[in-house]
């Protein structure tokens, strides 16, 4: 079992979680970034943020994780990052 | 071929050879480096040599031959997809596999046996017909098959009948098979060395020198070469490579995970899959059951593999064969998919004038191996992408003319 620490509920098993994908430098809204937004997601070898939700108590928030080794370096609310 | 094995058999001494010669010395200049030496770079490099008459070409593995998703793979040959661009490509590649042992002289175990696949619910019943009706248009052995059917296929599936997973029909798919990975890349590689290719295996990658739009050089950990062309076909590393190269790719890579079982005697002799149960599964010729394919839920670059997948392939799978409920687990492996936002892959032209891409083969890179290979072959060897190629082009992101091949796939993504 894996351990993803929800912000708001502590350390929950990981299936607990959906997975939303990487929080993106580009924005949807702004026309030149249109395409890169849709199609061309962040997929970089080494510690990555983004976006998952605890499914039960509905808290998204954002987690930074390595994608080589899957290990878990933070997690936090997206209102509230840490410095 | 019979009389010349008869006259080997006769000889008083048998000499020991090697079908894929040792990693050489590397030279200052080819007219064509091969990035990747799994089963699509080595296609590509058996194509250029054989029927081309390219011969300075060396094909640079980072790992081992054929390690990597030619490895991992679990051996699928079909083409019952959705478009007709992608059902035109994939048949060229069956029809290849059909001669293949013969065109190679080398056993590549190919087994035409049919792959169903099972429809749940009226919704993906409804999908089989398009699948269908667009196969029988392009020339595909394919029909939506009843329950009846099923059953004759495949006379010890549980078929659920007033359950969750009731089988309300099926999608029969009578040129489906597989065959042996391995002996598909080595007898690539055998007739490619033959022809003077050279197979530099551990040797990796680390930048390009870049003169405009063109690559003049590839660095490597084993020193720089010159490249008069580039092919870049490296599976889980496709979009880190083109990144050294100053090219972007819309890809995500994921886990697949996939097992077998111990041996059985043969009692599956077709493929089954299932989309509503992320399963499918096919008895190897030595009697294992590869049961695949499950992706990870989130982007990972790791080859480890999880019991929360293994349970779900299982779950599947004793869903279909409850009788397996006691067959003890073999192995298990993982393999990194490059997955694209439409589910087909990146084949031809670059940004770069002289280098070439032959990616985001996902969750179903092994069924195209000789169709991919020969294809690549032909642009690199003309400098002009064929027809059959032309969807696959990487701008197809630009111009929003996607290639959806989501639901043409039984693994779960």
């Amino acid at each position: 079992m894996k351990l993803l620490t929800c912000p708001v509920n502590g350390p929950r098993n990981i299936t607990e979680f959906q997975y939303l994908g990487p929080v993106r430098a580009a924005s949807a809204e702004q026309p030149e970034q249109l395409i890169e937004s849709l199609f061309y997601a962040e997929n970089p070898l080494g510690v990555t943020r983004e976006w998952w939700r605890h499914t039960p108590s509905n808290t998204v928030f954002v987690a930074e994780r390595h994608t080589v080794s899957d290990q878990i370096v933070a997690t936090y609310l997206p209102s509230r990052k840490p410095a | 071929m019979p009389f010349s094995l008869l006259k080997y058999g006769l000889l008083a001494r048998h000499a020991s050879f090697r079908d894929i010669p040792l990693t050489p010395e590397l030279k200052r200049s080819y007219d064509v480096v091969i990035i990747g030496g799994g089963g699509h770079g080595l296609a590509a490099a058996y194509y250029l040599s054989n029927v081309h008459g390219i011969r300075n070409i060396a094909v640079l593995e980072k790992g081992y031959l054929a390690g990597g998703n030619t490895a991992r793979n679990t051996t699928t040959i079909r083409s019952n997809y959705m478009t007709e661009e992608s059902i035109r490509f994939y048949k060229e590649g069956v029809e290849l596999f059909e001669t293949m042992s013969r065109d190679l002289g080398f056993n590549v175990m190919f087994s035409q046996r049919g792959q169903l696949t099972l429809a749940h619910s009226e919704a993906t019943l409804r999908s089989f017909h398009l699948r269908a009706e667009m196969g029988k248009h392009v020339g595909t052995r394919i029909e939506v098959v009843d329950v009846q059917t099923v059953k004759e296929l495949c006379p010890h599936l549980n078929l659920d009948l007033g359950g969750q997973h009731e089988v309300m029909g099926g999608l029969w798919h009578a040129d489906g098979g597989t065959a042996r990975h391995d002996a598909v890349a080595w007898g690539y590689a055998k007739h490619a060395s033959e022809r003077g290719v050279e197979i530099h295996q551990r040797t990796e990658v680390t930048g390009f020198v870049r003169a405009g739009d063109r690559v003049t050089h590839v660095k490597t950990n084993r020193g720089t070469i010159a490249a008069g062309q580039v092919l870049q076909a490296v599976g889980g590393l496709n979009g880190q490579v083109a990144a050294m190269a100053g090219i972007k790719l819309p890809i995500r890579c994921f886990p697949l995970q996939a097992m077998v079982t111990q041996p059985l005697k043969p009692f599956l002799d077709i493929l089954i899959s299932s989309a509503n149960l992320h399963t499918y599964l096919v008895q190897s010729s030595r009697g294992e059951v590869v049961i695949g394919g499950g992706s990870d839920p989130y982007q990972l670059a790791s080859t480890r593999s999880t019991l929360d997948q293994k349970e779900h392939l299982a779950e599947g799978a004793l869903h279909l064969f409850p009788f397996l409920h006691k067959v003890k687990l073999l192995r298990q492996w993982a393999g990194i998919t490059d997955m694209t936002p439409d589910y087909s892959p990146i084949m031809g032209a670059s940004p770069l004038q002289n280098y070439w891409l032959d990616c985001g083969w996902g969750t179903w890179g092994f069924k195209a191996t000789p169709v991919a290979g020969k294809r690549m072959a032909e642009t690199i060897a003309s400098g002009r992408v064929p027809d059959v190629l032309k969807p696959f082009d990487l701008r197809r992101f630009d111009s929003f003319a996607l290639l959806n091949e989501m639901g043409a796939t039984a693994a779960s993504h």
